[in-house]
């Protein structure tokens, strides 16, 4: 069983960030949705995904209501607004990087989501500057793209996957 | 919340209108409609985009019409400017489109909307288009192709009301001839009629057809409303 956080305050923005992701993960395996202020029952689930946002969502930021991710020992996946949350969670630092549409972008790091270059949908504020914790797995021009926990299966993409780059995401179901 | 509709016409903006109208907590306040004089517009569906005035009339809700020669980034100029002014007049907090799967078209207008700090709704977004088809038929959508640019579909087409028959057949030159089912690519165009929201359906009085090649369009030339 496979859960996605909706870190959504905005019903309309659930249908954008949310659904599209649902119905590539329900291809592969069951699923589940829950609201980044829903208690989760860990024990559920083998994978959790943790959605994007809209530019202007802010209300996420609330990282004591993740608490559960240094618990859950299974994969994790955190796009966008989710790559944010599991950045600070473990000491990152947000830091301003806009970008809206198509990027070109480069792998650094050998990983088991994708590799080489490729083209991504973008639609952030923001992007990281990694604890050392993580290792950069790939950036555009201006940002860092990706990051992977160095002892954990967790990972973290700023841009969407389920637009243009659903193999990401099959890729990761599939960890 | 207070909204406004990126407005074409067509089942796309109709349906995300309805999904909007639907959402707890939203009031959608105003339509956008932009004419464009440039009927290989890159942003805005084109047949029969005049019918809006009608349209609007029956939503009930009031209908920000601007006209742009519809040159390829000049008219996202043109939709910011309408876009600015429903946020003067209306006070609205964000905007809503009925995009699917244009990133094209989804990127230019969350763009727009950061600019003017306005929240941007694709509620549509990704959304099967054989799935979306059913939904507005299913949610009694009045909904005919008022326009087609892809072979192997011919003048037949022009008129013809959205039904079960008609996703049918879409869905078979899915698979042959890899035409969006929902006309994403510009494949096939349409205007609604009538939707549950309507206090009035759209009565056809006159239209006009012209086809050529692989494309053709279906003005409406007369059009009235009338009770359901």
């Amino acid at each position: 069983m496979i859960l996605i956080v909706d870190m959504n305050s905005k019903q309309l923005s659930s249908l954008e960030f949310v659904e599209p992701l649902k119905n590539i993960v329900m291809k592969f395996d069951n699923c589940e949705t829950k609201h980044y202020t829903d208690a989760i029952e860990l024990d559920r689930y083998d994978k959790i995904i943790i959605s994007g946002t809209a530019l202007k969502e802010n209300d996420y930021f609330k990282p004591t209501l993740f608490e559960w991710v240094e618990e859950f020992q299974r994969p994790i996946l955190g796009i966008c607004a989710g790559m944010e949350i599991l950045g600070i969670l473990f000491g990152s630092k947000l830091i301003n990087c806009k970008e809206i549409g198509m990027q070109k972008i480069t792998t650094i790091k050998d990983n088991k989501l994708f590799s080489s270059e490729f083209n991504a949908y973008e639609l952030h504020n923001y992007s990281l500057d990694p604890s050392e914790d993580f290792e950069v797995l790939s950036t555009s021009k201006n940002c860092i793209q990706a990051i992977k926990h160095k002892e954990k299966e967790i990972y973290g993409v700023m841009f969407h996957p389920e637009v243009k780059n659903k193999e990401i995401i099959q890729r990761f179901l599939s960890i | 919340m207070r909204l406004c509709v990126l407005y074409s016409g067509g089942k796309d903006s109709t349906y995300a209108l309805k999904k909007a109208m639907e959402t707890d907590d939203v009031d959608v306040v105003c339509l956008i409609s932009l004419l464009s004089e440039n009927k290989e517009s890159y942003m805005f569906h084109t047949p029969n985009i005049n019918i809006t005035k009608l349209q609007a009339e029956t939503i009930g809700l009031p209908l920000i019409q601007k006209t742009t020669p519809g040159e390829k980034e000049k008219e996202l100029f043109d939709l910011k400017k309408a876009i600015y002014e429903a946020k003067n007049e209306y006070g609205i907090d964000g905007v809503v489109t009925g995009a699917i799967e244009s990133v094209y078209q989804a990127s230019r207008v969350q763009q727009i909307c950061d600019e003017l700090n306005l929240w941007c709704f694709n509620p549509l977004w990704l959304k099967d288009q054989v799935e979306l088809l059913k939904e507005i038929v299913e949610n009694e959508f009045e909904v005919i192709i008022s326009g087609i640019a892809a072979y192997p579909l011919d003048k037949r087409w022009l008129g013809r009301k959205i039904d079960y028959k008609v996703i049918y057949e879409l869905v078979k030159m899915k698979e042959k001839f890899s035409i969006s089912p929902s006309g994403e690519g510009g494949e096939i165009e349409t205007t609604v009629l009538d939707a549950p929201f309507f206090r009035k359906r759209i009565k056809i009085t006159d239209f006009n057809t012209f086809y050529r090649g692989n494309s053709g369009v279906y003005i409406i030339k007369g059009a009235e409303l009338v009770d359901k």
